[in-house]
């Protein structure tokens, strides 16, 4: 990635607490334009604290979050959505008493650009089919499926997808992958959550290895063949 | 038929007619537990207070400020709306994070302090209203008085403007959302602390309105809130909470059951709703329209 660009996120030390457990220990990355990233580590490495802090969905988080150079630690959950960022979390957070459509148009564009519900359908197809079927009636692909169709509407230049793949059919990981892919290409700048690096390194230009709540290495894609033994032994897989 | 059982039509109406009265109480205000509930997971225990300070905003509206029924009718739920969303930003918001149990004590504790006032300036006796509707329909079977076929027709619509509002339009499909996952609503871009006071806000509005119609029904008095609460707690329990249709149909329906119960065996009538909590607590514990969470 070009050095010279100035990065999209920029976080610095960031340091984040669940009650009185120290989870973060001082993450340090960053994100470039148009850029796929992962942090890769294994469970309970401090990834998806990391995805909640950009967020500010973990309200005891100190340290540097700049987002196009404004910060963001300190400011609230819906301010940081307003500035384009978005998440896709873990558990996907389908609402059970909203129909799929309602669930697709349920976050508010807070940015022009977005897709249009069009665009997602073509994207999506299988969506529109089921569009009035309650959301959790979908089956698990689907409701991943949903997860990421209804934060490409809103305007958003960074998604936070964690662990997009988790439990999926290994056809539905591969429609996936396609689909971050063409997110890239339209433009849309990815941060993704991963313990499946195989996974990653089909759709990301760089991966950050997390341990213990902070940043051990930075893998570009293109070296990860000459490190994959190394990778593989510290991801435990 | 009537006569077989000994039981004039009269009677029987009449009666009915009262049960959907207090049904419509029941409805509007077992609602604003429910929506309250909902997204603030706080068991409202001021909403009797609430209920009785719309029922005394009109009064006062009227005797201070020469502003009739009608008038009051929208001025003083919003009146008492606003007091309710400075009640929730100062105090229950602190309490969010907590179990159930505070906001219940806090907002008991107020209905208590609320109800205290207002004993303290205008006595316990109660106050009149004059009907703003007053005379008649001859049905035939029953003498229908206007100003209690107004109450149950606006209680209809109020309550199904506002299940509609709630289940079928993005405004709604906000609130539902939030009811499940507050967080992720807001990582979405969505003011959900001003969502909850708003909330919040309309559940008190829609108590007070149930006061302002009371009040030419019944009389204005600083008790009328607690002596209803105790019931429409009750009716929340069969509907099961957090579920809008469920407490507008228990509500009307327990109504009902109380004016039949009223006609053919008074004794048990101001027994009969809470028998029927027993009941359904046995054999469905999360309510009739609940689910379990």
């Amino acid at each position: 990635m070009a050095a010279n660009a100035t990065p999209l996120l920029e976080v610095k030390d960031l340091h984040g607490h669940y009650g009185e457990s120290h989870v973060l220990h001082g993450m340090t990355f960053d994100v470039h334009p148009g850029e796929v990233v992962t942090l890769l580590g294994r469970n309970g490495a401090g990834k998806t604290t990391t995805m909640r802090a950009i967020m500010g969905l973990l309200r005891k988080r100190a340290g540097s979050i700049r987002y196009q150079g404004t910060e963001t630690v300190g400011l609230q959950p819906n301010k940081i959505a307003r500035l384009g960022i978005a998440i896709c979390p873990e558990e996907r957070g389908i609402f059970a008493s909203l129909s799929v459509r309602e669930n697709l148009l349920l976050p508010p564009v807070v940015l022009p650009g977005g897709l249009t519900v069009d665009e997602v359908h073509e994207l999506f197809p299988r969506l529109e089919e089921r569009r009035n079927s309650q959301g959790t009636k979908l089956s698990g692909g689907e409701q991943q499926m949903l997860a990421i169709a209804r934060i490409l509407r809103t305007g958003a230049k960074l998604l936070l997808l964690d662990e997009p793949s988790e439990g999926l059919a290994p056809v539905i990981v591969q429609h996936i992958g396609q689909i971050i892919r063409d997110l890239k290409k339209k433009g849309f700048t990815v941060l993704l959550v991963e313990q499946n690096f195989h996974f990653a390194s089909t759709v990301a230009d760089r991966h950050y290895v997390v341990e213990h709540g902070r940043v051990v290495d930075m893998v570009p894609n293109d070296k990860i063949a000459e490190n994959a033994a190394r990778l593989e032994a510290f991801l435990g897989v | 038929m009537f006569e077989l059982l000994g039981i004039p039509p009269q009677a029987l109406f009449g009666q009915l007619l009262l049960g959907l009265i207090n049904g419509a109480f029941y409805a509007m205000l077992s609602l604003g537990l429910a929506v309250i509930f909902g997204l603030l997971n706080v068991i409202n225990f001021t909403h009797g207070a609430q209920y009785m300070m719309g029922a005394f905003g009109a009064w006062m509206l009227l005797n201070y400020a020469g502003i009739p029924f009608w008038g009051a009718l929208v001025l003083s739920p919003i009146i008492v709306a606003i007091i309710g969303m400075v009640i929730e930003r100062t105090l229950l918001k602190r309490l969010y994070h907590l179990d159930h149990l505070y906001g219940l004590l806090l907002t008991f504790g107020l209905a208590l302090i609320l109800e205290g006032l207002f004993r303290r300036q205008y006595g316990s006796s109660g106050l009149p209203y004059n009907n703003p509707l007053p005379g008649g329909t001859n049905l035939g079977f029953m003498f229908l008085p206007n100003y209690r076929a107004f109450v149950v027709v606006a209680s209809l619509v109020v309550c199904i403007a506002t299940w509609y509002v709630i289940e079928r339009t993005k405004l709604g499909s906000y609130l539902r959302a939030a009811t499940e996952r507050p967080d992720l609503v807001q990582a979405f871009g969505i003011d959900v602390p001003r969502m909850i006071t708003l909330t919040y806000g309309f559940g008190v509005g829609l108590a007070a309105l149930a006061g302002v119609l009371a009040a030419p029904a019944y009389q204005v008095s600083p008790t009328m809130g607690s002596n209803l609460i105790i019931v429409v707690f009750a009716v929340v329990v069969i509907g099961g909470m957090g579920s809008i249709m469920g407490a507008i149909l228990t509500g009307f329906g327990l109504g009902i059951v109380e004016g039949l119960t009223k006609v053919f065996y008074p004794e048990a009538s101001s027994t009969v709703i809470f028998v029927i909590m027993a009941i359904v607590l046995m054999v469905k514990p999360a309510g009739l329209f609940g689910t379990a969470k």
